[in-house]
């Protein structure tokens, strides 16, 4: 009989796995992907869609057109993970049993957990806030822009920096750069946490008249006042404010008492096993690994798995381990860009914003379709290695 | 004079800016006076104490690092 592996959540890293799994064990597994929507999301492309450079029906694909054959795809939520009797729970009331389950649940936007953020505040992190912010951003006349982000962790951790950068420069082409103050509000006393992207962001930033708000940890927004107070006790004014809303861990993960006190599931930083869960293992978002939230993680962590589970089906000891990589672009604007690339081990040194960057982020964004799900973007593709972190 | 601590937030593990945004949310429960004791492993969180105490006046009043745990006392403004 062949080993059933049950795959929770059709995004960039559960539709790798099972891809990957399907392609290397064939008829010796049985891989279905349980998904509640059925739809894959390129969540990277929200951030072009707010700034009015993207539409979002680039963003968007049926998940079983991404499948290989051999997967089966299950449009079902997943409402408990009964780990002793190897069983998920599904909203419609059946069961699937696995052998071995994967979580690629991802996260939760909390825009609730935050008072005033609903009412008061834009976003880019969903498409109907990337789109209500575009609308707003083509209303807006000039005044206090303000940038931050509501809480820690939150995923792709440059993309505030890269708004902020971006939307600058869309005020300036607007002409309304003059009527215009631009904040980014930092949650520590730098631009990014990353010492070395904030040491190359920094003078970037203020040679654009961007002003760098430190400390601000957001506790509370008051929509009808047009203000924003922070943890520290420190209270703005804003005529348009633009944060990334809390995140939490699925609810199923909470349902099953997986998870930590976020909802995210601890697993093993090299083997990406949940812990003390032989048959489980998470990746992406879903986890509570202190590595950046982001479909580049998960697109790293995926082969991994999927590696472990075969060698496991095949009676074989696993050996793969996932060393921490992780692959962001970040945009400066004006038509630039520069790379983080790093693991556990190698912090980052991005090299100074250029041309190239930008245009190998377009055509990421164009070609993921058709390589990423599928596994076909060779894993030591060049700009893809990063030189410092070559073994 | 010795002062016992209200709250120890146990913050090894969290990569940066966790460490910083978990205690500026546990400063808010605590009173005037009081102190809050965090623990963190992540090395960054050295300066990024340092310079949050000085930012927002809170006061600093020890720190020690034992192996490979980062120990902050604040006492709170």
């Amino acid at each position: 009989m062949p080993a059933r592996v049950v795959v929770l959540g059709g995004g960039v890293g559960g539709t790798l796995v099972a891809n990957l799994l399907d392609k290397s064990l064939g008829h010796d597994a049985r891989v279905t992907v349980v998904d509640p929507t059925g739809m894959h999301d390129y969540q990277p492309g929200y951030l072009y869609v707010a700034l009015g450079e993207a539409s979002g029906h680039w963003l968007s694909r049926d998940e079983r057109t991404l499948l290989r054959r051999g997967v089966d795809l299950a449009i079902e939520e997943a409402v408990r993970i009964h780990p002793d009797a190897q069983t998920v729970q599904l909203r419609s009331g059946a069961s699937i049993e696995w052998d071995y389950l994967v979580l690629a649940t991802g996260a939760r936007l909390m825009h609730e957990a935050i008072p005033g953020l609903a009412e008061g505040s834009f976003g880019f992190y969903s498409l109907p806030d990337a789109e209500r912010l575009r609308e707003e951003l083509r209303r807006f006349t000039g005044g206090r822009l303000l940038v931050g982000v509501a809480g820690i962790p939150y995923k792709c951790p440059p993309a505030p920096v890269e708004f902020t950068m971006m939307v600058e420069e869309y005020l300036r082409k607007k002409d309304i750069r003059d009527r215009s103050e631009v904040t980014l509000l930092s949650p520590l006393n730098r631009a990014f946490t990353i010492e070395s992207a904030s040491t190359l962001i920094k003078p970037i930033m203020d040679e654009r008249g961007i002003e760098l708000a430190t400390f601000f940890n957001v506790e509370e927004v008051d929509a009808s006042a047009h203000t924003v107070t922070s943890l520290e006790g420190e209270k703005r004014d804003y005529d348009l404010l633009v944060l990334v809303p809390p995140h939490k861990g699925q609810q199923v993960v909470i349902d099953s008492d997986l998870g930590d006190a976020g909802g995210w599931l601890p697993a093993d930083k090299f083997t990406l096993q949940v812990a003390e869960h032989e048959q489980i293992f998470a990746l992406g978002d879903a986890t509570n690994l202190p590595i950046s939230k982001s479909g580049s993680t998960a697109h790293f962590e995926a082969p991994v798995i999927a590696s472990r589970i075969a060698s496991r089906i095949r009676g074989t000891a696993p050996t793969e381990q996932y060393g921490g990589r992780v692959m962001c672009f970040l945009e400066t604007g004006n038509g630039k860009a520069t790379a983080l690339r790093f693991d556990y081990e190698h912090p980052p040194v991005p090299p100074q914003p250029n041309r190239g960057w930008h245009m190998a982020k377009w055509i990421f964004n164009r070609a993921y379709w058709e390589t990423v799900p599928q596994g076909r973007l060779p894993e030591h593709a060049p700009g893809t290695m990063p030189k410092e972190v070559a073994r | 004079m010795s002062q016992t601590v209200t709250l120890t937030l146990d913050l090894k593990g969290l990569s940066c800016p966790l460490p910083i945004a978990k205690t500026a949310q546990a400063m808010r429960t605590v009173q005037s006076g009081e102190l809050v004791e965090a623990l963190a492993t992540d090395p960054g969180s050295v300066p990024d104490f340092t310079a949050w105490c000085e930012t927002t006046g809170n006061e600093l009043v020890e720190h020690t690092a034992d192996d490979g745990v980062f120990r902050f006392v604040i006492r709170k403004v």
